[in-house]
């Protein structure tokens, strides 16, 4: 097989910020449109699908708070992706570490005696420290071991979702659950405020935003961010500059797993006011947050933006199930395009590919 | 073919291939601006230049890997496009890069037949295609085991395969970029042996080099760049190394350093009974002992691979020595890590300084505070002051002559001599009292060669011992005071200076000991 002679293959010298919006963009309208198939499938015409999805998720009031609601955790957990990625560990376990924050914060709100203005700072706290220390075990395995690591992140995941499932089955069961598995309810000191009429945990989405400056300036300005950056870019150098990878790669995975844990306390404390089952917490944030992080192209303040185009699928996820009454698992077959087009436009990244028009 | 119509009167032997006014730029430089080529059939045609003068870009697009924003390539007197490097080998035009595309894995042959489509269906025929080779290897004298890995071959051995590869595919012009820079001096014999049979038998051949003693005994004739633009061509028999410098650099080259003799100093470094093993857990350093004085530079001779890169990164903290010791300063090295060590003021021009010292895709600016980012000086509490980053960058790029359009452009996109000047720029800040320096002008063209053994005679006047690890001898010879030849690991000797023979130490370089070459 011969390349035909009127496609140019190039190395791009340098990526512009233009070049890597378009290329972007281009891949998420390639996915649009394969995703129409899908909706073609059911009958439904995916340009009326995707009008509904557009007006549903941002056209009132009440779609927009779904998204708002829907961006949290994924501006939480893909801020501390961007983290983990610039350390080049491939964390994909921001489900797991969510799902051990929320498991952390619902054990401080149920058991833990504290005066009741302190509960909720605890909860928090307890939250980011159970997220980075699950994130951690994997960070260990990596820097002692060599594990890999992505295994051992996703393996962590199911891990996390089963001690939820046994604590929700077992010992924390709620008396007053009337035989679900759930637990009790929240004492309502334990409970995140939310934007009177919305489902918006406004502290949270705070604390999202927050994150996102903090960890953009902690990349480009501090030391620590110097390191981190290094390690990524060429674990070699910064093995001869006397740079730690191991320490960077421990600093970047707490910081990683915390804020996804941060990410499982706002669903605990803020939507559902108490700990259920994993998939019933979690809407797979912690691996939406992987696309929303990649997208972002791995840049803390990016994920601002790319968060909420995820909030927008997802929330549209609820239009596709109530208006056209179709599964919402057709967001997950979404965003699995949308990654798939993203990792394959790389190549576009990288190489210029031009038609050229013959000269007679 | 075509009627030579072009050719110059007199002249019969017919172009192989002619490249007419070659424009290809880059963001912020022009590579090539109106290159003109004529490649004769059968001859061997070298194309030199200075780092960055844009051999390797001309070469790249005549081999399909990059599109020429203008000019035409025309073959055999037919213009031709080439658009891939699977036209190019359509085209019979083979190029043999300087660094190998070889599947460490795969065994030679698999390696030579890789991407053909050969053989019925899925099944490669390996015995027809064993004899081919053994035919090719035989005949051009690139002797190498079909069956063998390609992991456990010589660099040497590597490069025959990749110029069998060519072969294989029936290349009638072999473009060789930079082929001696990875080779000992009897492996270079025997490639410019293979590259005369080759000639003889009809191929054509490109050189790509900046080395003019091979111009000289290789080429018959010679293409010189400058900038991106041709200077001139010339018949190899009408030219001297003088010229050629001068046309390569554009301004008269001397080829004497200045090196003032004076007193060593005291002992900065004391080496003593060192053992160290390589990647494999194999010995690699069996009872090294020597002392480096102030003011004094010790050549590390020897082949590659016989425990040079593990002497430099046990003395810079980057493998543990398993025995012995070495004292700076009544420190020992040995105890202390890769950053300790840097912060007494050891410096250390890694061997591979693109894919060690520095990091690519980061900016000038901050590799330039690769080392030194968190002392006070760059850095307030925990944060990276970028103004005092920003004005060291801007004094190295002036002092060091490192030329980049501004201190933000990645370090990937300098030349090889703008990184290794960035590299000294960066280690050599604070006088250090030790510095380690591994082949620190290899594959740098001339002018930047001249420039890096300054900088390292500078240090050494200056009260610096250094230590001088090299595979190539007239730069250790140039430079040092005294040489110290490693094989396998162990010392076979130390000569001074003046008692330095080539041929001597070419011997203790294959494993005699000084006292039975008889210094």
């Amino acid at each position: 097989m011969t390349r035909p002679n009127w496609l140019r293959i190039e190395r791009r010298e340098a990526l512009t910020p233009w070049v890597v919006f378009s290329v972007s963009f281009a891949a998420i309208v390639a996915a649009l449109l394969a995703a129409g198939i899908f909706f073609k499938g059911y009958g439904v015409s995916p340009v009326r699908a995707y009008g509904l999805i557009v007006s549903g998720a941002l056209g009132n009031k009440v779609g927009l708070a779904e998204t708002v609601r829907r961006t949290i955790p994924l501006l939480l957990c893909g801020v501390g992706l961007t983290i983990a990625f610039r350390a080049l560990f491939w964390n994909i376990g921001a489900e797991g570490q969510l799902l051990v924050g929320a498991m952390a914060a619902a054990g401080v709100a149920l058991f833990v005696p504290l005066p009741e203005v302190l509960r909720l700072p605890a909860m928090l706290v307890a939250g980011f420290i159970g997220g980075g220390l699950w994130a951690l075990l994997p960070a260990f395995l990596k820097v002692k071991l060599g594990v890999n690591d992505v295994i051992s992140t996703l393996m962590l995941n199911y891990i996390a979702a089963f001690v939820m499932q046994y604590l929700i089955q077992g010992p924390w069961k709620g008396p007053t659950a009337r035989g679900f598995a759930y637990t009790d309810k929240f004492p309502s000191s334990a409970i995140l405020a939310r934007i009177p009429g919305t489902p918006i945990h406004w502290l949270t989405l705070i604390l999202g935003v927050v994150a996102a400056v903090i960890a953009f300036i902690w990349v480009a300005r501090t030391r620590q961010g110097f390191e981190i950056r290094v390690v990524g870019e060429n674990p070699d150098a910064a093995r001869y500059a006397g740079i730690s990878q191991a320490k960077v790669i421990l600093v970047a995975m707490l910081v990683s797993g915390g804020l996804a844990g941060l990410a499982g306390v706002g669903e605990a404390a803020g939507i559902h006011r108490m700990l259920l089952a994993p998939v019933k917490l979690s809407a797979g944030y912690g691996y939406t947050a992987i696309i929303v992080a990649w997208l972002a192209r791995r840049n803390p303040l990016a994920v601002i933006v790319t968060s909420l185009l995820f909030g927008v699928i997802m929330a549209g996820g609820d239009v596709i199930k109530v208006t056209l009454g179709l599964p919402f698992q057709l967001v997950n077959v979404f965003n699995g395009l949308i990654l798939f087009f993203l990792i394959g436009s790389e190549i576009f990244m990288r190489y210029k590919v031009s038609i050229v028009w013959r000269r007679s | 073919m075509v009627d030579q119509a072009d050719a110059p009167v007199g002249v019969e032997v017919p172009a192989a291939l002619e490249m007419h006014g070659i424009v290809k730029r880059f963001p912020g430089v022009v590579a090539n601006d109106g290159v003109d080529l004529e490649i004769r059939k059968g001859e061997i045609h070298c194309l030199l230049g200075e780092n960055g003068a844009g051999k390797t870009t001309l070469m790249r697009i005549l081999y399909g890997l990059y599109q020429p924003d203008d000019g035409e390539i025309v073959l055999h007197g037919e213009p031709a496009r080439i658009t891939s490097p699977k036209a190019a080998l359509a085209h019979r035009i083979g190029m043999v890069h300087q660094h190998f595309h070889l599947v460490a894995t795969l065994s030679v042959q698999e390696n030579i037949v890789l991407g053909l489509s050969e053989g019925t269906g899925p099944f490669l025929r390996s015995r027809a295609t064993r004899a081919r080779i053994e035919r090719l290897a035989e005949e051009y004298g690139l002797q190498v085991d079909p069956a063998a890995k390609v992991w456990q071959l010589s660099v040497g051995q590597q490069q025959r395969v990749e110029i069998l590869k060519a072969l294989y595919r029936d290349a009638h012009i072999l473009i060789m970029d930079e082929p001696t820079s990875v080779l000992t001096p009897q492996e270079v014999d025997s490639l410019f042996g293979t590259l005369r049979t080759l000639v003889d038998d009809g191929l054509t051949i490109i050189f790509i080099t900046h080395k003019l003693d091979e111009v000289m005994e290789v080429s018959d004739r010679v293409t010189v760049l400058q900038k991106g633009k041709v200077v001139a061509t010339v018949n190899t028999a009408e030219t001297s190394k003088a010229e050629l410098a001068r046309l390569m650099v554009g301004r008269e080259v001397v080829f004497r350093l200045e090196k003032r003799t004076h007193e060593h100093g005291e002992v900065v470094l004391e080496v003593s009974d060192l053992h160290a093993s390589n990647d494999r857990g194999l010995p690699a350093l069996r009872g090294v002992s020597f002392d480096l004085h102030e003011s004094e530079i010790l050549g590390v001779a020897g082949v590659s691979g016989n425990g040079q890169h593990e002497l430099s990164e046990v003395l810079t903290g980057l493998r543990r020595a398993t025995k012995g010791s070495a004292i700076l300063e009544a420190k020992d090295l040995t105890g202390c890590s890769a950053r300790e060590i840097a912060d007494m003021g050891v410096a250390h021009v890694p061997t591979e300084r693109i894919r060690v010292g520095t990091v690519s895709s980061m900016s000038v600016r901050e590799n330039l505070i690769l080392k030194s980012y968190r002392s006070p000086e760059y850095s307030r509490w925990m944060l990276l002051d970028e103004k005092a980053a920003q004005r060291n960058a801007r004094e190295a790029m002036r002092e060091y002559e490192i030329s980049a359009p501004h201190d933000g452009t990645s370090a990937g996109n300098l030349s090889g001599g703008n990184i290794q000047r960035l590299v000294l720029a960066r280690e050599l800040c604070g006088s250090p009292r030790f510095i380690v320096a591994a082949h620190p002008t290899y594959g740098l063209d001339v002018g930047a060669t001249e420039q890096i053994r300054q900088v390292l005679l500078d240090q050494r006047d200056n009260g610096a011992g250094i230590l001088l690890i090299s595979e190539d001898l007239d730069e250790i010879m140039q430079l040092s005071d005294r040489i110290l030849v490693l094989y396998e690991g162990e010392v076979m000797g130390t000569v001074t200076c003046d008692e330095a023979n080539i041929d001597e130490i070419g011997l203790m370089m294959a494993g005699s000991r000084r006292e039975e070459v008889g210094l």
